[in-house]
């Protein structure tokens, strides 16, 4: 187990340095240049822009720039934003646990309504609560998050004025007062992308538990005499977890995709925002470091899904 | 006079001390789309303390779901018991609730199934999935549950027990998860166990090996056995008395030296007819022989005789009217006017 888990972990280094001469091979083929604010800044002489750029390896060829960029990262040196006039990973330090809480605390909302929904639904096939459940699913996840976190703050922000519109990671104060604040300014973005991602999933997990009631060791289960609360829980429901388990792994990437649109909504001060920013200020190192955390979250989240899918299926062995 | 009615009444009594099973008049209707499926209409039968009752019959004539409706595993809906009553012990079982069934549910009666490769939960090991039921209904410890459910396995002659008790289903055989299933339905010694096709899904080598284990439990526990198969063959090794079943009905009911010897309904003697023989096919070179046309439709089924579509004998009486089961010899019952 812990070595199928180092193996893996030694099996994403080729992942990451794939995505990353993808990464950085898209970015220097991509149009504008950091340095196009001072090129068109009379103020700078031509002479000493060119001196600026050769100083900072700009124009060097592409392997060149990258293989400086892969030592670096190697050293711990992730760069300098050209923005923000500060290091890179301090930038992310600042903004990444903003974001893994609004993203971890949707995600368990989410699983948190779509297990139990769709596990009852599925054990009482075309009932009332059933039907309740499915349509609410569908409108749920038909609505994207940038058409119901605009709805959210209008009604709950601007018509009812109960919650914020607008987060802020420097609340002052402490203890009780400051953490409801912060519950406060959190509960809609995580609402937003707990709900839509809630009502996918309970479509998911009904299905799955509705493929799993009909097999035969659920008829051998009660004929055992078990009560029908043991034979779903623990016999259907360990099983239908394991393609629930697959789906919410593979749906991390669009996850955090997702949560750049929520955080740009709610002015989140998480990775996504400082994504859109970099962007649009053609900010390179901050760029590649953003979408290099992701990709190892991502990796992360997959490795996570593979341990917990053979803990839950015997059949798939660590080897 | 007075002692003769005495005696009489004697042997009503065990008779019915007798009886374990006594299945009387069920009917079982599955609601679709095209309507209601008669798929057990009006079955009467019976077993006896300790003997081994063969009930045969082609594929849907609802030899399963009688079966299966003893133990109320029918999915109800779209199934419901339209009519009729299940003694057990003398105890209609019709009525009862969930929780009354589930008490009877492998602590008195016990199933095996006929497909050995789905019928146990892929994630938990066959030592768990044994100790599970004894757990429930003996209250033993985890510990002693899995020691006994080693037993278990060592009953059914699994080599290794008390190491394979820690194995996963996906690490047996067909033949081994068969063996797995019979000591799951007997860790609480039942009294009846109820075998649903339980070797048509293996390899014929493997089909003897079961079935021998099934007479030795059964001999070694003292528990009578519902053997549900459409191999005539089977039945004639295993079974003390033979139900014949065709189209949701009883066709014929008679003790299987009799019922081999002498059988009257046209159905059953055709199933006998296609029984391959190996002693006469290497001197008279037969065809093995058919029965005729196809099983009718249960959802419209026709008023009188069921099988008479494909009956070599069918006189005009037979259209009329369904005719009823009638004692031709002492325990042998036909539903035929012949």
């Amino acid at each position: 187990m812990t070595q199928y888990v180092l193996r893996r972990l030694l099996i994403a280094i080729p992942s990451l340095l794939g995505i990353s001469v993808i990464l950085f091979t898209v970015l220097a083929l991509a149009p504008g240049d950091p340095f196009e604010e001072l090129a068109t800044n009379p103020a700078v002489p031509p002479d000493v822009r060119a001196a600026l750029r050769a100083s900072l390896g700009l124009d060097d060829p592409v392997h060149v720039r990258y293989f400086n960029w892969l030592f670096a990262m190697l050293r711990g040196d992730w760069g300098y934003s050209f923005v923000s006039r500060i290091d890179v990973d301090d930038l992310i330090l600042q903004r990444l646990p903003t974001t893994l809480i609004v993203i971890g605390s949707s995600q368990i909302l989410a699983l948190m309504i779509a297990l139990p929904v769709g596990v009852y639904a599925a054990t009482r096939p075309y009932s009332i609560f059933d039907q309740i459940a499915n349509t609410l699913a569908f409108i749920g996840f038909s609505l994207p998050t940038f058409f119901t976190g605009i709805l959210f703050i209008l009604f709950f922000s601007i018509y009812l004025d109960w919650l914020p519109f607008v987060y802020r990671s420097d609340i002052p104060g402490s203890g009780l007062p400051w953490f409801w604040e912060h519950v406060k300014q959190s509960i809609m973005p995580i609402a937003v992308l707990g709900l839509f991602q809630g009502a996918a999933w309970t479509r998911f997990v009904r299905s799955a538990v509705l493929d799993v009631i009909r097999l035969d060791y659920v008829t051998t289960a009660r004929a055992k005499g078990l009560a029908e609360r043991v034979i779903t829980i623990k016999h259907v429901m360990r099983n239908a977890l394991i393609p629930v388990v697959t789906l919410v792994a593979l749906s991390m990437p669009a996850v955090f995709g997702g949560a750049i649109v929520t955080e740009q909504i709610f002015r989140v001060p998480g990775i996504g925002s400082l994504l859109i920013t970099a962007i649009l200020a053609n900010d390179t190192p901050v760029i590649m470091a953003v979408t290099f955390v992701v990709s190892i979250l991502v990796i992360l989240f997959n490795l996570l899904a593979d341990v917990l899918y053979g803990w839950l299926d015997p059949r798939i062995s660590y080897r | 006079m007075t002692e003769g009615m005495t005696a009489e009444r004697d042997t009503g009594a065990a008779a019915t001390a007798r009886r374990l099973l006594e299945i009387a008049n069920l009917k079982v209707h599955f609601r679709t789309d095209d309507g209601w499926v008669r798929a057990v209409d009006g079955v009467s039968l019976g077993v006896d303390r300790g003997e081994t009752l063969g009930v045969v019959g082609e594929s849907g004539c609802g030899k399963t779901v009688t079966a299966m409706t003893v133990l109320k595993l029918i999915a109800m809906p779209p199934g419901k018991i339209v009519d009729g009553t299940i003694h057990w012990q003398g105890r209609d079982i019709v009525p009862l609730t969930p929780a009354e069934m589930r008490s009877i549910r492998s602590k008195e009666i016990g199933i095996v199934f006929q497909e050995p490769m789905t019928s146990l939960n892929p994630v938990y090991t066959v030592g768990e999935q044994i100790a599970e039921t004894l757990r429930l209904h003996e209250g033993l410890g985890k510990r002693a549950a899995m020691d006994r459910a080693a037993e278990m396995l060592k009953l059914v002659h699994i080599p290794n027990p008390s190491r394979r008790v820690n194995d996963y289903p996906h690490q047996f055989s067909g033949g081994m998860r068969q063996r797995v299933m019979i000591a799951m339905a007997l860790s609480c010694s039942p009294k009846l166990l109820i075998a649903d096709e339980p070797t048509t899904a293996l390899d014929v080598t493997i089909q003897a090996q079961i079935l021998e284990i099934m007479v030795e439990m059964k001999e070694r526990l003292g528990m009578a056995v519902m053997l549900i198969t459409h191999a005539m063959g089977v039945v004639a090794e295993t079974a003390q008395r033979v139900v014949v079943m065709y189209a949701g009905k009883v066709a014929e009911e008679a003790p299987v030296g009799e019922l081999f010897a002498n059988p009257r309904h046209p159905y059953t003697q055709g199933l006998i007819r296609s029984i391959p023989r190996i002693d006469t096919a290497a001197t008279h070179k037969v065809r093995l022989e058919a029965i005729p046309g196809s099983v009718p439709s249960l959802l419209d089924p026709p008023k009188g005789c069921r099988f008479a579509a494909r009956c070599r004998f069918v006189m005009p009486e037979c259209l009329d009217a369904q005719p009823p089961l009638r004692e031709v010899s002492p325990g042998h019952k036909v539903a035929c006017i012949l």
